[in-house]
């Protein structure tokens, strides 16, 4: 289709735009770029125009509006076109208002202690729910889902056997070929087996099981709950007379704290195996004497430092997950930011736990 | 093209997933300038229809004809050019949740036209919500912010953000109450006649069949088993069809418009 456009300047008239072909939203840019060239007083003439869409029509439009134009030679069509344009000139905005730069910081600080503040007093008050809840489940067993339970320890515990081993084994190489060529320097590469034996017993294995089971089920109890929430699946429980907390939330604790330190012990005898193989093919120490040694080095009170901690980093991680997810509301989104807080949460509060417990364990003689 | 002549064309479509067949040589045809309204039963296939004709699901056999374009095999380049030209309303509305409602009608101006800069982009973004009847304060929200009548108004807003010649509503009046749905029907059969637009239109709502179709398309045996206005399909004597209109329901809703539709 030829789109050509005339524009004359006549001092006396002022200037004329006129368009043959169409006048539409695919030329929408350079047709709004050519009206403000011209001078006013502006004529559109429009006798011309083969076709013109709601775009074209609103260009027009804007331009008799803002500059008072001159529209000649519209037909029926366009003249109705045109008049259904300025029924709807309401303007609207784009984007919600911001304000002032120094005061939206401001209220960003704000809004972030109050929300710490409330996450904090929140997770409390569903530490306290649970615990309710724990004492409903024991005062009235029969209220125990079995089921459940047994269906969130292979979740949680049987199907994370692989990546957590494979992961602990792995690590327990690193350590052992780190360790190994830092203690070379001082000849005192068989001191190896202590450094394995002690990080991988006491600390690394419970946390990098608890970091684990966060990435891996702290997030999926957080969608879980979260999803359910949005499709009304909780509110329905609710009114049917099943308790959330003790459906939902409890099968998912005793999970996460029954299967946290043997999740964490399994990781601990894979790492030790890492490590032992790693010895064995690059120090040339063999199995057997890497096992006695290991004996001799590990204090069996670092075994309890391991095993004591991880129940309770399972408890964290299953408590802030389900609140997580207990707090969506609103849309698909929200189950995304909540998941993604809850294992941030967890890994954080795990850390945190974590120093505590190894300031606590170290003052009662347990080194 | 004129008005009456075939603005979709669908041949012999067959639709499976696994075993389960859908559709099984279905033939329908959509002329320019009318509402067709689709209605069948739960399962036999709407929404696959619809998921067909404009391309998301790739049929297992038939033709497919819009606008004049084959649509079947083409891929999304090809398409382009025929997707500005039409405008789909989903279910849902389907707004892009993280962008407010003025933003969403914007994307498609931005992804065909992205010489058109603001202001003059807010402006046509302002004039687009307000046909489709949103009050001006609903240009800055989110879609979470939104009613379900709103969201409804703000994905007919941003499904005609490109002046499309065809619009594809997909159950318009589902989840609104009655008030908000006649308003809805009222907004669409005045878009079409104010935009010259040819509709394509699911619906379960028998006072929308009754007030706004030109023509109606029933889907059941994997076929469209009759087509035309309800009148004539009442003149087919398929049992579904008979007990779709003529139960308490679409009886009720049938009298209703017998003084207005005569």
């Amino acid at each position: 289709m030829a789109e050509v456009t005339d524009q004359e300047t006549d001092q006396r008239h002022g200037s004329v735009y006129r368009v043959a072909g169409a006048i539409t939203i695919s030329r929408a840019a350079t047709t709004q770029r050519e009206i403000d060239a011209l001078p006013d007083p502006l004529t559109i003439d429009l006798s011309e125009i083969e076709r013109m869409d709601t775009v074209g029509a609103w260009l027009i439009y804007r331009t008799v509006r803002d500059r008072g134009a001159k529209v000649i030679g519209a037909s029926r069509d366009e003249v109705s076109l045109l008049k259904q344009v300025g029924e709807f000139d309401k303007p609207t905005r784009v984007v919600p208002d911001e304000p002032h730069n120094f005061l939206a910081g401001l209220r960003e600080l704000g809004e972030w202690v109050t929300e710490a503040g409330v996450t904090l007093v929140g997770l409390l008050g569903f530490f306290g729910a649970t615990l309710i809840g724990f004492a409903n489940v024991i005062r009235r067993p029969r209220r125990f889902r079995v089921n459940a339970v047994v269906q969130r320890f292979d979740v949680v515990g049987v199907r994370a056997l692989g990546i957590i081993g494979l992961m602990s084994f792995l690590i327990g190489i690193v350590i052992a070929q780190q360790g190994s060529v830092q203690l070379r320097q001082f000849g005192a590469e068989v001191y190896t087996i202590n450094l394995i034996g002690r990080i991988t017993v006491r600390e690394l294995g419970t946390l990098m099981t608890a970091i684990m089971v966060a990435g891996r089920s702290g997030s999926a109890f957080a969608a879980q709950l979260g999803t359910m929430k949005i499709t009304e699946e909780i509110d329905a429980m609710r009114t049917i007379g099943v308790s959330p907390v003790e459906a939902l939330v409890i099968p998912r604790v005793i999970a996460a704290v029954v299967m946290m330190p043997l999740l964490a012990f399994w990781s601990m005898l894979l790492a030790l195996t890492g490590g032992g193989i790693f010895v064995w093919l690059s120090l040339d120490i063999p199995l057997l004497t890497y096992i006695q040694r290991l004996q001799e080095v590990i204090p069996i009170t670092d075994m309890w430092v391991g095993i004591i901690k991880a129940p309770v980093f399972g408890f964290i991680i299953a408590l802030a997950g389900c609140f997580q997810g207990m707090l969506v509301q609103g849309n698909s989104e929200e189950v995304g930011t909540r998941t993604t807080m809850a294992v941030v949460q967890s890994i954080f509060l795990v850390i945190v736990l974590d120093s505590v417990f190894a300031v606590f364990f170290s003052n009662i003689g347990w080194i | 093209m004129r008005q009456g002549d075939p603005i979709i064309a669908v041949r012999g479509l067959r639709n499976a997933f696994g075993e389960q067949v859908i559709h099984d040589d279905l033939d329908l045809t959509v002329c320019r300038g009318e509402i067709l309204g689709v209605v069948g039963g739960s399962g036999t296939g709407k929404s696959v229809l619809l998921r067909s004709i404009i391309g998301l699901q790739t049929p297992q056999a038939g033709e497919i004809e819009v606008l004049g374009e084959n649509m079947v095999g083409r891929s999304d380049d090809e398409a382009k050019n025929i997707r500005r030209r039409w405008g789909i309303l989903f279910q849902n509305g389907a707004l892009f949740s993280t962008l407010t409602v003025a933003e969403n009608v914007e994307v498609p101006i931005r992804e065909y036209f992205p010489f058109i800069q603001p202001p003059l982009l807010d402006e046509i973004a302002s004039y687009k919500i307000a046909m489709a009847l949103l009050p001006p304060d609903a240009g800055p929200k989110y879609p979470a912010e939104l009613s379900g009548g709103m969201v409804k108004r703000a994905g007919i807003a941003r499904a005609l953000a490109l002046d499309p010649e065809l619009l594809f509503l997909d159950e318009p009046t589902s989840g609104l109450d009655p008030i908000a749905a006649a308003g809805f029907d009222e907004l669409i059969r005045s878009l079409q006649k104010r935009l010259g637009l040819t509709v394509f239109l699911i619906t379960h709502d028998l006072d929308t069949l009754h007030s706004i179709c030109d023509r109606v398309a029933v889907l059941a045996d994997k076929k469209v088993i009759g087509i035309g206005t309800i009148p004539e399909l009442l003149a087919l004597d398929h049992p579904w069809i008979q007990e779709y209109f003529n139960g308490p329901r679409g009886r009720a809703a049938a009298e209703s418009y017998e003084g207005a539709g005569a």
